[in-house]
């Protein structure tokens, strides 16, 4: 490659004829940087986390070999599902079938100082036990993957709805200059049905496009159209973007448009990224130590490798990312799947934790581990099958308080029965801790002013730090 | 905060002889913002009994107390309380997200004052023709239009734009009206004054394209999508809809017609094709396949999916939020909702489909054209003609039917089996052939057991051949076996063979031999769909695999229409299968267990149906109908084959309506809500809907265009108007309550409201009618005079500008460097598409292969629409999922559309196919002429001094780096399946695509101005 940052004053500042530009180009890419701020200006009060990595364990885990262990479960399995229950409920793929109790498949163990009580699948998750604030009241709406998920991102069922990593950068802005502050990875398990996931699960909805979230692929052209075409040099490239930027300022000159404006800084944001991404995706700067931490060397669109991207994600001023793991329905073999899928994801969960908290970085950074829902305590064969009325998840980091467990649910595991909590609180606690008051974090559309939490939502102060 | 009212109060004071204000403009956005959540149409939440949305409640008197008293704002307890010192007093309440600002509080003060006068929403009234008003300068107005627009103009004191020129006015009436930039020799003639401006717009508005960009739009609105949505997102077949709208739009078919073809065309006393086509709009609504789904909850999510679409589209409302609650702010209630979707409830469907097949989701029909008909007429003649031959009565037949009938008894009482052969040297039987059938004979050094031939199988891991559906079929009788012969090589044998009967249409019985390596009906197992048999047969020499069909579940009475020879690996031959039976005459044949009983019994005794289906029985087996028998199969073959040959797509079936009940809170578990019927919304009039029949989708369209319906054209017209200068006049097209904008022009919507529905809902006479005024030729340049005033245009003191619709991007530079492929409708298209970006689709999990050819050059119209992944450059470009209706798409400006236009290979082809021309040096002769070539092409102007020397120094750049670099030319160069042109040089090729890709990332040739 030649010389590109030479060539880049030049083109920018030096080439004759185009030199009476550099002035209104300056001050026009100056203004358009401010405008990288967010909707709120400032926070509507002092945040404790600046970015948020949601963990999408996509599938929907069994809570009852996670983090909910049920003895009496245990000791009711093979009868029948007690119909006080059930009777009523919402059911999906046992629509008919005969509901008989399955008891847990794994054992659990007390983890850390906090003895938080956590599946054995989760060794090196449990290690850091003392960090995490269990929520095992969790419930939901829609028993179906799609909708399911489309409430865990967006506060409703319907499609349409901006996700809430676009609510965060659309309200919150974003600290990164050469990435998109929405970034999204996927990977898939082989211990389930990889349900498909849907990109409205990261759609702008009908906030700005801006907003929406960038998939990056671990495997393949990180991001879509990021090389350039010539075998993805970057001094034509260059060469090219400046003349189409000087044309443009003329152009603006000519004619004034704010959208010019707008559209040298996106040229310049979208050529940036063709360096920043491949930077962001090349781990060569990664120790030994760290592949070992992680248990990839990255590349192979694992989920431990999107892990270690997260963080360097992260590092880069990213506020929202999000890793699905399209590997948790298990309608049969509940007891072997979990052991593939948990294998999966225990030792990178635990590796992120670990690197971010010594990079100083835990603080600030909120991590949401969790499914769309959970599975039934009633077995379906030797699986589970979905289900809604209470599930789990855990938080940790970015002003969450460490060691505590939060909610019940009832003795057989059905429904969340103490301190429930629904995916709507889980959401006003997220822009809380972003430093967001969810009810004053609002769109109008259609005439309505719309918000992530819907016209309910409450910030859990008892998980709080 | 009292002081600072006042202070505010005098501040505000309108000067004396400022015009009245209206309560429709000013005053009700304000109560709907403020009031309404609590005092307004939902009954469930209004507060006090009292209603403000109504001008009833406005005026109510209780107890001595008036809401409003006219002219006397400190006699309105309205006024009072929301200027009330206490807080627990003061309205809205303090809790209440919104605060009431000083000069709206002023704003309600002065309209009390004025008098109070009552307006009706703008939107739910009937519309009238207003008079345009009379202007100053009379000079300026080219159409009625102009007359409202320049009123207001003038009443403002501001001055309307110059208009744009020639060459800026013909590319904006060519890319509004098709979608498609304007050839630049057209530019040139509308320039010199050789193509006169209204012929302009009239080639335009007769160009086939213009059906091309209003289906964009209307796809858009009625959310058209090429796969299902939901879950999997599977592939379904709509595009013949898609096709009727875009000839619908040529046609310029009147738009009431359009609404009910659409909404009910299937009702229609004698539908024909076109309208059962137009009918799937009712199938447009996503679905899922998701296992585990509750067939009733996803009927009534498809059911509040189609209410939602009905009222966006035609009624330019949100009666969505009646769902689970009486809206909060237009007088729609939670019941209107029901009655709405009650009027599809007769939509044949189930919830959660299941089995997915190829794109099918039933119920499904078949499209054909006119011609195409008539051939399908003319096939099933000659098929009806054969039967008839066939069925018709012959003596000798009668006596070769009696002679038959005893052989058969004879074999029925004689106890003797004997095998009949169902395939030998052909596959006869008709229905489907699958699989390689590889006969080979003696002469080939080939084993062959019976007759000339045997079919030699071979290959790695499971390998087979098979037919079912077959026309002959086997009826098992008692005591049949199912027989195969087969010969297993001594070198190379199979680790496993099986048999496999296909019954009822599925494969689900089989019979294996050998180690367990075929996985059909698994591996392991020991059942109907998957019998152990036991060992392999010998090897060297033939063998009869022979299975009893009571060991794989078939008992005497089943048909058997299809059979299946597999292995596993290895080299084999097989030959003669088939039944050996007691009765080999009645083997084949429909229902055989009854033939045989109908043999049985003695002429004298045989009911009329037995003697019925003997005489049936005996023609499909006779030897000498054998000549007709084969000219039907074939004719019913052709038939079939014709028919599958026709393009599928989903059918709208009205059946039975499903009961409708009312939702409490929207929850489908609840089923203690009433019981509707169709009906309009209560508070508009109900026309001829109010009859005593129950109405139908049919009556819902002809409502909706009906006089009763004052929503309808103002939508249409508001849309439309939209697409001409960037912002409805009504600048939210899809809420024209009480929440969205209340029109910039109302009386100007009136008009054209108006205008359309008296000249027969003509969308051609809009446009044309919008295009000819001055409003619209006027410059797009921002006003620095008015800047402030009016930053969003509201004054229309200039035309509008923004980016081009993701599709006409693409169709632009396609259409520039010529690659474009003009052709109308067809199968939706697959451009290039990054690798992997199905990846996260499952159930199948599926790759996008790009079609090859013309295919790849086709109008972003036709490009594949993935609702749960869409084109990644559409995406980018704000194309909606068309998960739900969508009226106006957002106009966002992002890295990524700059990544696309950059390296997307589609722009790329489009970049290096446009250089060809300049590249090639004797066609032109300078670069500075390549230069200006190029800029014709694209924006139909010479370049600029300043773009030709940006332009010339890049060449210049550029060719010095690809002559160096040749792996990076060619890499440039290799974008796109366009072969390249032999006679080029590759360094300067790939130099001039780098200035073609500056022109096409332009901001001017990206932007609708």
């Amino acid at each position: 490659m030649t010389d590109s940052t030479k060539i880049t004053r030049r083109g920018f500042f030096g080439q004759a004829g185009a030199g009476v530009l550099t002035g209104a180009l300056s001050s026009l890419m100056g203004r358009e940087a401010a405008a990288a701020g967010g909707t709120l200006g400032s926070p509507h009060h002092a945040p404790r986390a600046r970015r948020v990595i949601h963990l999408c364990m996509a599938g929907g885990p069994t809570h009852l070999e996670t983090l909910d262990y049920k003895p009496e479960l245990a000791r009711m399995h093979g009868e029948p599902m007690p119909e006080s229950f059930t009777k009523g409920q919402q059911i999906a793929q046992l629509q008919g079938a005969t509901l008989k109790c399955f008891g847990p498949q794994h054992p659990f163990a007390y983890y850390g100082d906090s003895g938080q009580h956590i599946c054995t699948l989760f060794p090196k998750i449990g290690g850091h036990a003392d960090k995490l604030c269990i929520v095992r009241s969790m419930h939901t709406d829609d028993i179906n993957h799609d909708p399911a998920h489309t409430m865990m991102n967006t506060g409703s069922g319907l499609s349409g709805r901006p996700s809430m990593g676009s609510w965060a950068t659309w309200g919150l802005g974003v600290e990164t200059e050469d990435l998109p502050g929405y970034v999204v990875l996927t990977s898939v398990g082989k211990g389930g049905q990889s349900q498909p996931i849907a990109a409205r699960q990261w759609s702008a909805g009908f906030l700005p496009g801006r907003h929406q979230g960038v998939h990056l692929k671990s495997q393949g052209e990180p991001v879509h159209y990021v090389s350039s075409p010539d075998a993805g040099a970057l001094d034509g490239q260059r060469r090219l973007v400046d003349a189409v930027q000087r044309l443009n300022a003329n152009e603006h000159q000519r004619d004034p448009d704010p959208e010019i404006e707008t559209r040298l800084a996106q040229y310049e944001l979208a050529y940036r990224m063709q360096t920043s991404v491949p930077e962001l995706v090349d781990l060569s700067d990664e120790t030994e130590e760290t592949f070992e931490l992680y248990g990839t060397r990255g590349g192979d669109g694992t989920y431990a490798a999107n892990c270690l991207l997260a963080r360097r994600l992260a590092e880069r001023g990213v506020r929202f990312i999000q890793l699905y793991h399209r590997g948790w329905d298990h309608h049969g073999g509940v007891k072997r799947s979990m052991e593939i899928t948990a294998k999966e994801v225990d030792q990178a969960t635990g590796a992120l934790l670990t690197d971010l908290d010594r990079r100083g970085m835990l603080e600030d950074t909120l991590i949401l581990w969790g499914g769309e829902f959970g599975r039934t305590p009633m077995g379906q064969g030797d699986g589970r099958d979905h289900h809604i009325k209470g599930f789990s998840c855990w938080m940790a980091g970015g002003g969450i308080q460490g060691g505590v467990s939060y909610g019940e649910t009832d003795e057989l595991g059905y429904a969340a029965v103490k301190d429930v909590v629904h995916v709507h609180d889980l959401h006003a606690t997220m822009l809380h801790l972003l430093g967001v008051d969810h009810e004053r974090l609002t769109f109008r559309f259609q005439g309505r002013d719309y918000r992530l939490t819907d016209v309910s939502g409450r910030v859990m102060r008892d998980w709080l730090a | 905060m009292e002081a600072s009212y006042a202070l505010s109060l005098l501040l505000a004071m309108a000067p004396a002889g400022d015009p009245p204000l209206s309560f429709d403009r000013d005053v009700r956005p304000i109560l709907s913002d403020n009031c309404f959540e609590c005092h307004g149409p939902d009954t469930n939440k209004r507060e006090a009994r009292l209603r403000l949305d109504r001008e009833e409640g406005l005026f109510r008197e209780r107890g001595g107390v008036r809401v409003i008293a006219p002219g006397d704002p400190t006699e309105s307890e309205l006024f009072l309380r929301i200027t009330e010192e206490d807080a627990d007093f003061r309205m809205p309440p303090a809790e209440f997200r919104h605060r009431l600002e000083d000069r709206e509080i002023e704003t309600i003060r002065r309209w009390i004052s004025e008098g109070a006068e009552y307006e009706a929403h703008w939107a739910w009234s009937q519309p009238t023709r207003p008079t345009p008003p009379a202007v100053r300068d009379e000079a300026w107005i080219k159409s009625p239009i102009d007359r409202f627009v320049l009123a207001r103009l003038e009443a403002e004191g501001v001055t309307p734009s110059l208009p744009a020129d020639a060459r800026t006015l013909a590319r904006r009436l060519s890319v509004d009206i098709t979608g498609l930039p304007a050839h630049h020799e057209d530019v040139l003639r509308v320039e010199r004054g050789q193509l006169d401006e209204a012929a302009y717009i009239d080639a335009l508005l007769d160009s086939p394209h213009y059906g091309e960009r209003m289906a964009q739009h209307w796809l858009d609105l009625v959310r058209y999508a090429d796969t299902v949505g939901y879950h999997g997102d599977q592939e379904w077949r709509m595009w013949p809809y898609r096709d009727y709208v875009i000839r619908s739009f040529n046609e310029n078919k009147p738009f009431d017609e359009f609404t009910l073809e659409q909404l009910g065309g299937d009702l229609f006393e004698e539908p024909t094709m076109s309208d059962k086509v137009a009918a799937g709009y009712n199938r447009l609504n996503m679905v899922t396949f998701e296992g585990g789904s509750q067939p009733k909850e996803y009927l009534l999510k498809y059911a509040a999916d189609r209410v939602r679409n009905f009222s966006t589209v035609w009624l330019g409302s949100t009666v969505g939020c009646a769902e689970c609650h009486d809206h909060k702010f237009d007088p729609y209630a939670t019941k209107d909702f029901y009655r709405l979707s009650a009027f599809f409830a007769d939509i044949e469907e189930v919830g959660v489909f299941t089995r997915f097949q190829d794109g099918v989701v039933p119920p499904q029909m078949r499209v054909m054209s006119p011609e195409q008909e008539a051939e399908l007429a003319a096939l099933a003649e000659e098929v009806e003609r054969l039967q008839i031959e066939l069925d018709r009565d012959d003596p000798a037949l009668a006596l070769e039917q009696s002679t038959w009938e005893e052989g058969a008894r004879a074999e029925a009482t004689d106890g003797l089996r004997a095998p009949v052969a169902w395939v030998d040297d052909a596959q006869s039987n008709g229905g489907k052939t699958e699989g390689a059938w590889t006969f080979v004979s003696a002469s080939d050094g080939a084993p062959v057991r019976s007759g000339e031939r045997s079919r030699k199988q071979t290959g790695a891991g499971i390998v087979q051949h098979f037919f079912h559906l077959s026309e002959r079929r086997v009826s098992l009788t008692e005591g049949d076996r199912l027989y195969a012969w087969v010969h297993l090589d001594p070198e190379n044998p199979p680790k496993q063979v099986m048999l496999q009967f296909h019954v009822d249409g599925t494969w689900e019985h089989r019979a294996v031999w050998g180690e367990d390596k075929i996985s059909f009906g698994g591996v392991g197992t020991d059942r109907d769909a998957h019998r152990q048999m036991g060992a392999l047969p010998v090897t060297g020499e033939w063998f009869r695999l022979e299975v009893d069909p009571l060991l794989v579940g078939l008992g005497p009475g089943r048909t058997v229409d299809g059979m299946a020879f597999t292995q596993f690996e290895g080299l084999a031959h097989w030959d003669e299968a088939g039944v050996e039976t007691e009765t080999p005459s009645l083997a084949f044949g429909s229902g055989a267990g009854s033939v045989r009983e109908a043999v049985l019994a003695e002429t004298g005794s045989r009911s009329e149906e037995q003697t019925t289906l003997l005489r049936a029985h005996f023609r499909e087996i006779s030897p000498s109908l054998g000549v007709t028998r084969s000219a039907l199969a074939l004719a019913e073959s052709a038939k079939t084959t014709f028919v599958e040959s026709l393009p599928e797509m989903l059918a709208t079936v009205a059946v039975e309506p499903r009961e409708v009940k009312v939702l409490p809170r929207g929850d489908w578990m609840d089923e203690s809500g009433e019981v509707v019927l169709p009906g309009a919304p209560a508070f508009l009039p109900q026309g001829e809907l109010d009859g005593e029949e129950r109405a139908d989708r049919l009556d819902l369209a002809r409502w909706a265009v009906s006089e009763a319906n004052p929503l309808v054209a103002r939508a249409h017209a508001n849309r439309i108007w939209r697409l001409l200068f960037g912002e409805g006049i009504a600048r939210t097209p899809d809420d024209l309550g009480n929440q969205g904008a209340r029109p910039t022009h109302p009386e100007l919507l009136d008009w054209l409201s108006m205008e359309f529905i008296e000249s027969g809902w003509d969308t051609k006479h809009l446009i044309r009618t919008i295009v000819s005024s001055n409003t619209y030729r006027q410059r797009s340049s921002a006003r620095q005079d008015i800047i402030d005033r009016d930053p969003y245009n509201e004054l229309l003191a200039r035309q509008g500008r923004w980016r081009h619709d993701a599709e006409f991007l693409r169709d632009g530079a396609l259409a520039a460097s010529g690659l474009l492929v003009r052709d109308i409708g067809g199968r939706s298209v697959k451009p290039y598409q990054p690798a992997g970006h199905w990846r996260e689709l499952n159930f199948p999990m599926r790759t996008w292969k790009h079609g090859s050819g013309g295919e790849l050059y086709r109008r972003g119209l036709y490009t594949f629409w993935c609702r749960t992944f869409l084109h990644p450059a559409m995406d980018a470009f704000d194309a909606p999922t068309r998960e739900e209706s969508c009226a106006q798409r957002n106009r966002s400006n992002t890295p990524q559309q700059a990544l696309v236009l950059l390296n997307d290979p589609a722009f790329v082809e489009a970049a290096r196919t446009l250089a060809e021309e300049p590249a090639r040096p004797l066609a032109h002769g300078s670069d500075e002429e390549g230069v200006h070539q190029l800029w014709q092409r694209v924006l139909a102007r010479p370049a600029s001094d300043v773009e030709l020397q940006e332009a010339i120094s890049l060449l210049s750049d550029e060719r010095a780096r690809f002559s160096a670099d040749a792996d990076a030319a060619s890499a440039l160069l290799s974008k796109g399946e366009r072969p390249l042109p032999e006679d080029l040089p590759a360094d300067e090729l790939a130099a001039w695509t780098q200035v073609a890709r500056l022109v096409l990332n332009l901001h001017e040739t990206v932007t609708r101005s």
